[in-house]
């Protein structure tokens, strides 16, 4: 480069080494500034991001029920469990849970224990996403090996607290962002 | 434009002269017919020819359907079926398309078979081979977007399912999933985007077959005998080979009649046959099809995909999940094949000479259909279990066998020239002299 532009001998940098650089830099940022908006305008538009609460009102769930809501595009199982499935989750050694974190995102700490999973531990109201944490497919409920969802893509099996526990499904069931507004209603996001 | 020697192109005098002073178009179009190809190539060669149709098939029949097709949650599903119902000839056109998808494929696969048993990556073909597994991969992916447009369940959890691949890459996963999504999940944004490229990537195919053309005519063809043709001089290459037009034109003609006359029988007597009826129902996010699976030209990678499960001891000791493992699996048996020309140790480019390897070869494509067929079946019972020796095969073909018995193998004598194979196989003594009066019917003109 010095020896092709520069006035000087050869070795030494001189000032058109420093602007061929300058310029090149330059170019490179408005390169990069001018790419951006073009890998940008793929990521979700205001309108998709707007859509980020709900209401259910969930008084007319039996015990035993599901109800599936959609939330971000996306199926939510509001469940509640019978006694049998509570009794089935609590008495599951953590130690056999292949992912042992809650997935929860108001616990996002805590162990999977079921009561980490539940919307309120006093109540018996299950609230996770229904989408199958392997690839994406909706998991069938009350089927699979352990009596909870069972994923019909790929055999993903999650038990009756939503936790993955047999299958290529990397993580448990996660749980959205939810709380009781009063007796009947839950509020996703 | 190669290295071939070839007559050289003079225009006549007046206008394709003033043109080819300006443009040299008419040298291009006299190269391309007059190409010397091998004389001994056989009815495996004719896949290539079978794709460029094709290829032109699928983009002219995609122009006129996106002349009606729209795209929306519920426009595209209707559309569709407007296509079907209401357009002149509509139902035709979106059959011929999505039948020459398969079609496409099935010459690829064809293609790219023949292309592994003669050693035709070899060098200096590397560059020529390698533009060719660019070609397929970017078909596959134009092949998977078309197939999200009709916005079916099959559409519909096909996209989720393949999007959500990505999601499994380390760190940036979920950002690039939602960039891909342009939404919470699969959705409207989802299809319109898909549709865009599937407009775009087809034409991306084009340019990168104008490339694979390009090196081809460069270094040559290859021939069954896997024995280069000569190039020292102008006379020896006319001994060893035939003008592409109108020898290797009016074959490639005849096999394209062949292979359409199958093609427009599926087209009109089994239009459906290689879809899927799940397709037939629109999209609904709610509820996943009870058993879904890809078009039969995925299902020897999508039982890849399956195929590593978390209880395999090979995940026990890798660094990360059986989903990861999955999709590099699947990846990683598309991107092996790049490297085939310089896993094959083998100093002979044809398997015709190759005794051991021929078996193995023959085993590789045995394990393409079985990988093909359980890819299709449920994920249960004795499938995974033969998906995964089928994968493993996959694997141990290329990385092991390929390297291995290149080097243990000892060849077959194979023929001094093309001419020479071509002279034995047809009863023709050397110089040309003929045994009888069949074999000059044989030799083509000169």
């Amino acid at each position: 480069m010095a020896h092709t532009h520069g006035t000087g001998d050869g070795n030494e940098p001189d000032r058109r080494d420093v602007l061929f650089l300058a310029t090149g830099a330059m170019g490179a940022v408005g390169l990069a500034a001018t790419v951006w908006p073009l890998i940008d305008q793929m990521n979700p538009s205001a309108t998709e991001r707007a859509l980020s609460s709900i209401d259910v009102d969930v008084s007319a769930i039996e015990v035993g029920q599901q109800v599936t809501v959609t939330f971000l595009k996306s199926p939510v199982f509001i469940r509640r469990l019978t006694d049998e499935e509570k009794a089935a989750a609590e008495e599951t050694p953590l130690g056999d849970l292949k992912d042992q974190n809650a997935q929860n995102a108001l616990h996002p700490d805590d162990t999977a224990t079921l009561k980490h999973r539940l919307v309120d531990p006093e109540r018996d109201f299950l609230v996770m996403s229904g989408v199958c944490t392997h690839l994406g497919c909706v998991p069938v409920g009350e089927a699979g090996d352990f009596g909870g969802w069972f994923c019909p893509c790929h055999g993903s099996h999650y038990d009756t607290a939503g936790r993955i526990r047999k299958g290529p499904a990397p993580t448990n069931l996660p749980i959205p962002v939810a709380r009781f507004l009063d007796e009947n209603t839950l509020k996703l996001g | 434009m190669g290295n071939i020697p070839q007559e050289h192109y003079e225009p006549k005098p007046g206008a394709a002269s003033w043109v080819e002073e300006r443009l040299p178009i008419g040298g291009l179009i006299s190269h391309l017919q007059n190409f010397p190809t091998p004389k001994n190539l056989n009815y495996a060669y004719v896949f290539g020819g079978i794709l460029v149709l094709f290829l032109v098939i699928q983009i002219v029949t995609g122009i006129v359907l996106s002349m009606h097709y729209q795209v929306g949650d519920e426009a595209s599903f209707r559309s569709v079926e407007h296509i079907m119902r209401d357009v002149n000839g509509g139902w035709l056109l979106r059959y011929a398309h999505a039948n020459g998808a398969s079609f496409f494929f099935i010459a690829v696969y064809a293609h790219i078979f023949r292309g592994l048993y003669y050693g035709s990556y070899k060098a200096p073909r590397e560059l020529l081979w390698i533009i060719g597994v660019l070609i397929y991969v970017v078909m596959m992916a134009t092949a998977f977007m078309g197939y999200v447009l009709p916005w079916g369940q099959m559409s519909f959890w096909g996209a989720k399912v393949i999007t959500s691949l990505f999601g499994a890459i380390p760190l940036v996963g979920d950002s690039l999933t939602t960039w891909l999504w342009g939404g919470p999940a699969v959705g409207e944004a989802t299809l319109n985007r898909m549709f865009s490229l599937h407009y775009l990537l087809p034409f991306v195919i084009a340019g990168l077959t104008v490339l694979h053309i390009w090196a081809l005519h460069h270094v040559g063809n290859t021939n069954p005998t896997g024995v280069e043709i000569r190039k020292d001089s102008i006379e020896n290459v006319k001994k060893d080979t035939v003008p592409f037009t109108p020898y290797i034109a009016i074959k490639d003609l005849y096999a394209i009649v062949i292979f359409l006359i199958l093609f427009v029988a599926f087209t009109f007597f089994a239009p459906n046959y290689l879809g899927h009826p799940d397709n037939y129902i629109e999209a609904n996010p709610l509820v996943t099809p009870a058993h879904i699976v890809p078009e039969w030209y995925f299902l020897p990678f999508y039982a890849i995909l399956r195929a590593i499960t978390d209880d395999l001891w090979i995940m026990m000791i890798m660094p990360f999940t059986a989903k990861l493992g999955g999709v590099l699996a699947m990846f990683g048996a598309i991107a092996v094949l790049a490297f085939v020309p310089w896993l094959d140790t083998s100093r002979v480019r044809s398997t015709t000479y190759r005794p051991i390897y021929r078996w193995w070869f023959l085993l590789l494509v045995i394990d393409f259909f079985v990988l093909m067929w359980v890819g299709g079946k449920p994920a249960e019972g004795i499938y995974p279990i033969i998906a995964l020796i089928a994968t493993a095969y996959w694997f141990i073909h290329f990385l092991i066998v390929l390297p291995v018995v290149g080097l243990i193998e000892k060849p077959l004598a194979r023929p001094e020239t093309v001419e020479a194979a071509f002279n034995e196989k047809h009863g023709i003594k050397p110089g040309g002299d003929k045994t009888d009066a069949e074999a000059s019917a044989l030799q083509p003109a000169e």
